[in-house]
This record gives structure tokens, sequence and C-alpha cells, in this order.
């Protein structure tokens, strides 16, 4: 018989490809796509009408895309099952972005998605049904190194679509049992071989939101899911509930403390932000720096955004067991962010500091920083803050 | 690969009877039945001969049965339609919590327009306490609506205890039969029901045809208006081929239904005793004694119920688990929770429901294969659930 393999299916062009090719591989395929969120939910007010109201209620799903993946299984002649991870996703992806939101950081859940939706519940669900693999359509790649017994995790050949970034989590477990077909193809070949494929999806454009987002207003995101979060904490009788403390309003101080302006609550910010501020003063100022504890939003200069060090927390190492000696890297603060030469070292316990050769542009807590060895992930953490 | 078919509480195969029936419908007796031509009388004949085969299912007058879509629309027409129709300022309304969502949505509905809803809890096996109900009922009160037999578990209510109660204070008793409906014999006046639901494609009738039984006299407004079909109470030109298949399934389900039930009673106990046997820690849920002779909810601690359906299905056998939403997945079951399981245990459980033509040699094979399908899915359990 032959192996069978488990693709994670989005209705997206790259999953939909991945599946083509191990079909045609000669690997068993079973088609999965992930139901993460209630999209009915999105735009969810405290003054929809009742009409709206029965409107949301009849929808459940973002159905169009699992629509398209369910489209392009049914054409592959494979098996197609949708597995229904709502409430983990909103547990352990969307609660602590918004929290995360709401102490100053400016999270990227797309990690957490792959460490724990991905990787663990698909893969467990993959487990489940007797597959020796799971497949993914991101762009990266995985192979076993004989000599340090180590699975490694590489950049994407194309570097301009290269996820690697958003898979530093991954363990030397999740690595062993994943495939990622399309680490090894620029984007454009991929598009062509969903075309020769005949894939009714060839065309769709890539997805570029957060998805439970899709409108990209995440503020009124955050605030809307902690008034709903008040209201639930409220009408339900289950006590202790971690219950998302609520956006406060705050300072927008200078860097010598000068108060110029209130704000309505620092999920509101983002490091480097520059628009939307509400405070005129003669040159463009930026957001330099958070601060929950004090609820204060610190603006300045644009060269005030310019930081050499940071620490990181939450490490997880990948091509190395772990931080013997301070090691040289090319480290990667943001998903768009080139990587830049840079020596990681021993902090504190569960924290390693980060010196770049040259200051680097708006490093922001809550976002990842992932080191490279050339193409290799060597590791990576996220950012607590700069100094 | 051969595939076993063991869900037919989500709906069943056509049987040959009732199809053979249907045929003539489509090419020769296609008439209107509102027509006065010789077309729409045979139409009308069969129309007629239909509706007798499902009063005597239900031991109602013809002129009782009004034929609907299914059971969503028999379950909306009743409680929409005697609540509207009621001509007194009555505004309470009584059920469950572990109604079908056509009952539970319809009275969520009649809340947003003023009505006050009581949903009765049940206990663990999933029956409601008739004290309960007793102590529920007001001078408010217009409507009962309490399901016969549940659709995931399947519980039989004391069905014929809440009629006598809905007489004794002179509220309607509207009874969700959908599931129980050739499973076991029904008698409106037995169950003192002034409505009850069927649905053909449940016993082997096809989809979107079903019947609301409304007792002489009942007041009911209409959900649809544009004619004088089905005595005012459903406008629109009947739905001859299916109701013709409504009412031969009718036939057939009520012909030897006792002995045909028993013979499915044993297998499914069969079933579930090899089960329990071959595997270990499975619990049933639901009521071991008062439940249709169909239907087995088994609970596989410490197994995600997602992995064992997926992958029962890619060995070729149909089950289920909860209900499924639009999108196709799965959603944590509300009559599972009301029974009071943890959420963990409701996702941990099966629905097996059998049909006449399941075979020995069937459950033999399914059998064989989930104790394979269990042990692999407890292996792969996540830690929230092996910690449980």
């Amino acid at each position: 018989m032959p192996e069978k393999i488990v693709v994670a299916m989005s209705g997206g062009v790259d999953s939909s490809t991945t599946a083509a090719l191990l079909k045609e591989q000669g690997y068993e395929v079973v088609g999965l796509s992930m139901q993460l969120w209630d999209y009915s939910r999105r735009e969810s007010t405290a003054n929809d009408s009742e009409e709206e109201e029965l409107k949301k209620a009849g929808t459940c799903c973002s159905i169009d895309d699992i629509y398209d993946a369910r489209r392009v299984a049914r054409f592959l002649n494979l098996p197609f099952y949708v597995v229904n991870f709502e409430k983990a996703f909103e547990q352990e992806v969307v609660r602590p972005f918004v929290e995360s939101y709401l102490s100053g950081e400016t999270p990227i859940p797309c990690v957490r998605c792959n460490t724990f939706m991905k990787f663990d519940h698909l893969l467990k669900r993959a487990e489940q049904i007797g597959a020796s693999k799971l497949a993914t359509g991101h762009y990266a790649r995985v192979r076993f190194n004989e000599a340090t017994e180590r699975y490694e995790l590489l950049r994407g050949r194309d570097t301009g679509k290269d996820q690697s970034y958003f898979l530093f989590e991954m363990t030397q477990a999740q690595l062993s049992r994943t495939l990622f077909p399309l680490g090894g193809y620029p984007k454009t070949e991929v598009r062509r071989i969903a075309e020769r494929y005949g894939l009714p999806v060839f065309e769709k454009p890539d997805s570029q939101e957060i998805c439970f987002i899709p409108n990209r207003d995440y503020t009124r995101f955050v605030e809307n899911y902690v008034a709903r979060q008040n209201e639930e904490d409220e009408s339900s009788c289950v006590h202790a509930a971690p219950s998302t403390a609520t956006a406060r309003a705050g300072e927008i101080v200078s860097r010598d403390g000068a108060v110029l302006g209130i704000h309505g609550g620092i999920h509101q910010f983002t490091v480097g932000q520059r628009k939307g501020l509400g405070v005129a003063v003669g040159e463009p100022l930026y957001v330099i720096q958070t601060e929950p504890a004090t609820h204060r939003v610190v603006v300045g200069k644009s060269a005030d955004l310019l930081k050499r060090e940071l620490i990181a927390t939450k490490l997880n190492w990948i091509s190395i067991e772990g931080l013997a000696r301070p090691i040289h890297v090319a480290a990667q603060i943001r998903s768009r962010h080139e990587a830049a030469p840079a020596v990681v070292r021993n902090h504190a316990s569960g924290a390693v500091h980060v010196e770049f050769e040259t200051p680097q542009r708006a490093i922001t807590p809550g976002q990842a920083v992932v080191f490279y060895d050339g193409e290799l992930v060597v590791g990576g953490g996220w950012i607590k803050e700069s100094l | 690969m051969r595939r076993i078919y063991l869900d037919n509480n989500a709906t069943t195969r056509v049987a040959p009877e009732v199809l053979e029936a249907m045929l003539p419908c489509y090419q020769e007796a296609y008439g209107n039945a509102s027509s006065v031509h010789a077309f729409g009388q045979e139409a009308k004949g069969l129309l007629d001969s239909a509706r007798q085969q499902v009063a005597l299912l239900l031991g109602a007058e013809p002129n009782e049965i009004v034929f609907t879509s299914g059971g969503t629309e028999s379950d909306n027409l009743a409680i929409r339609g005697v609540v509207e129709a009621s001509p007194r300022p009555r505004k309470h309304v009584i059920t469950s919590r572990i109604e079908h969502h056509a009952v539970l949505h319809a009275c969520q509905s009649l809340e947003k327009s003023g009505i006050k809803v009581t949903y009765l809890a049940v206990d663990k096996d999933g029956r409601v306490d008739p004290d309960d109900l007793r102590r529920a009922i007001s001078p408010e009160t217009l409507l009962i609506t309490v399901m016969h037999s549940n659709n995931e578990i399947g519980t039989t209510q004391p069905a014929q205890e809440i009629g006598h109660i809905a007489r004794e204070h002179d509220v309607y008793f509207h009874t969700d039969a959908v599931q129980a409906a050739g499973k076991v014999p029904l008698d409106v006046d037995d169950l003192g029901a002034d409505l009850l639901s069927i649905s053909g494609h449940k016993f082997h009738a096809p989809k979107g045809v079903g019947a609301l039984y409304v007792r002489k006299g009942t007041r009911l407004r209409p959900l649809f208006l544009g004619g004088a079909h089905e005595r005012n109470r459903r406008a629109g030109t009947e739905n001859v081929p299916q109701i013709v298949g409504l009412g031969a399934a009718a036939q057939l389900v009520a012909d030897g239904l006792d002995e045909r039930m028993r013979a499915v009673g044993k297998l499914r106990d069969y079933f579930e005793q090899q089960a329990c046997q071959r595997i270990a820690e499975v619990k049933l849920n639901g009521s071991q004694t008062f439940r249709i002779v169909n239907t087995s909810n088994l609970r596989f601690e410490n197994a995600e119920s997602e992995g064992l359906v997926i992958n029962l299905d890619l060995l070729g056998v149909a089950c289920s688990t909860g209900s499924a939403c639009a999108s196709g997945s799965i959603e944590p079951s509300h009559v599972l929770l009301a029974l009071g399981l943890p959420i963990e245990k409701a996702f941990s459980s099966v629905r097996f429901s059998l049909s006449r033509y399941t075979t020995r040699e069937e459950i033999d094979a399914v059998l064989e294969i989930l104790p394979g399908v269990v042990d692999r899915c407890r292996q792969a359990a996540p830690k929230a659930l092996s910690r449980a």
C-alpha cells in the first residue's frame, strides 16, 4: 500500500498544488481543511439589527475557501474532510493575539497558528487517520543532517516567498513528520504547475492578511473581541476565565516625558507607526515604544527608531540543540525584514541578547526574531524589548 | 472498497418499493392535483392514497395530515403556526434543550418577537422530567414542543405523560417524531399529541418530503401563502411524486414494524456488546432502556471523534458525530453537552445508526475494523484529552 500523507488544504494555489504533486508522486493523499474561525463574528457589534443577527446565526464558517479546497480535492479525486479547531484556535491563537496587542506588543498570529494548529492539532489528526506525514504548501525546506542527527529547516528556494520565518517554533518531532513539497519551487513555477494540472484555483490571488481579520482593522477587532468577551463573562456562569483586560486610555509623550496628547489604548499603536497619532509637531513623529505599565506611548523622530540590540525569550532551536556559546547569525526581526548580521548570546535563563552589527529600524516587541546561518534556520525567539 | 452505511439517522436509502411507486408520477401521472382534467384527477387520487397511508402510520385521520417539504418545515409550521394563530394572548412556549435545531431555532426566533420560551433540562440519559414540565407550565403557556426520540442518542421521551400533562392544562402538544416514525409504533391519540412532525427520508422515502399531523380543530397559521392547497395550511403545488414516495414508505415501515425493529434492535445490541468486549473504555451515551432500537451513541474515552469518523470513512464505514455545520466540519453537540458531558467527552462520541437493511455481516466487518481505529486515535490523542 502506498504511504498515506495528509495535505493541509486551504483552498489556495499553494496547498492545492502540494496535493496535486504528492498525488502524482504516487502517495495516498488525504486532504484536510481546518475550520478555525467563525467568520460571522467578524463585524459583530452591539448595534446590529435583528436581521443582521439572523444572517450571522445562519453562517458559521469561511465557507468560500473550504468550498475551494473541497472542489480541488474532488478534482484530484482525493478523500477530503473538514476538521474543526475553532475552540483551539480561539484559545491558542486569537486570545494570545489580543492579549499581546493589549499589552502594547505587535503580535504575529501566523507563527502560533503553525506551531499549534497545523503542526500540533492537524498533525495529530493525521496520525489518528494513519498518515505517516503532514504536507503543507509552505515555501520552506526540511532535511535531515546525518552528522548532527537533527532535522533542519531551510528557507524556501524562492526567497521572495520564503516562509521559514513563520515556522521557527517547529520541533524536531514535528519536522520529522513534515513535508514542504513547494520548498524547491519559485512561486511562478507553482502557478504554472497548478495551471498544467488544470487546478480550478490556479488564478486565485495570494492571501496577505491575517486570516481572521481580512479587513485589516486590527484595532477594531481587538476592541470588539474584548467587548464580546466581557459580555460572555457576564452572561455565563463560568468562573475564573482569564479575562482580557479592557483597553485603557493613556498619554502620548515625547522621549523626554513631555505630554503631547491622549490616546485611546496602546493596542492602537505599533512601533514605527507614523499615522494616526493625532499629534501635530513640526517634524514627522513616530511611535518609538509603548509602555504597558504606564499606558504611555512614546513618540520621537525617525532616527530614534534605530536600535542595535534586543532581548528575545521563548526560544526554539532547530539546527543546534541549544546555545552553548555566542554565535554569529543573520537575524530577521519581521517577516519582511532582510536578515542582518548579529551576535546572539545567552542572557538570563530562557532569554538571549541579540546585538546587530548596524542599527535596525523599528525592532518591535511581539514579533519573532529568527536566526539564520545562510539559508539554514538556526532557531528563533520572541522579541521582548529593544535596547 | 466495500462501503457500510451506519448513518441512518442522518438519512436512509430509498426503498426499492418506494422508488417503484414514485416512478409513474414523473412521466405518466404527472398532472397537477388541483386540475380539473383526468391528469389532475389521477394525481389527486395518488395524493389521497398517500394521505391515507401516512394517516394509518400515525393513527390519524387523513384530513389531519399536511404534507410538507420535510421535518424542518413541519417543525416550523407547527411551532410558528400555532403561536401566530393563537387568538388568546398566551405568550409562553416550553421545549427541551436537546431538540433538533429546527425546533430550537424556531423557538429562538419566537423569543425575538416577545414570546417567552422555557428550555427544559434533561437528565444524564437525556430525558425530560415530567415534574419539571408541570412546574414550568403557567396560565400563559400555549405550546409544549418536546421531541419523541432524539436524533443523536436515540433517547425517547415520556411523550405519553407529556401529552397527558398538556391535556390537563389545556396546552397544545407538538412532538418532533422525525426519528421515531418507522422505528416505533406511533399513535397520535395515545401520545396525546396535537401536532406531530415526520420526515420521509428518515424512513426510506426520498429527501424533501414530510408531513405534519394537525389535530382537528387546531388553529394553525400557514408559513406559505398562495393557494388553498392542503386545506389552506400549505400553499404550493403538491409534490406528488415525493408524497407518493412518503405514502409508500409509510406503508412499508408499518408492515411488520414490531418484528422488524426487534431484529434491528438485536443487531444493535450485538454491536454494542461486541464493541464493549473488544475495546476498552467504551461508554453508552443516553438511555440504555428508553431509546429507539437502531441508534447507538458510543463514547470512546480518550479518542477524538473527528479522527474516528474520518478514519472509519477512509475504511468504508459511514457513521457520524454531532451535527454538521455548513463547511462540513463537526460542531460540538448540544445534546451531549445537555446530558452533562464535559466537552472532551462529547468530542469522543460517535453515533452509529442502523436500518432494516443493515446486516450482521456488515456489523461484523465494522467490529473487525473498529478496535484498531480507536487504538490509533487514542495513541495520537492531544494532551488535553489524555489528561482528562
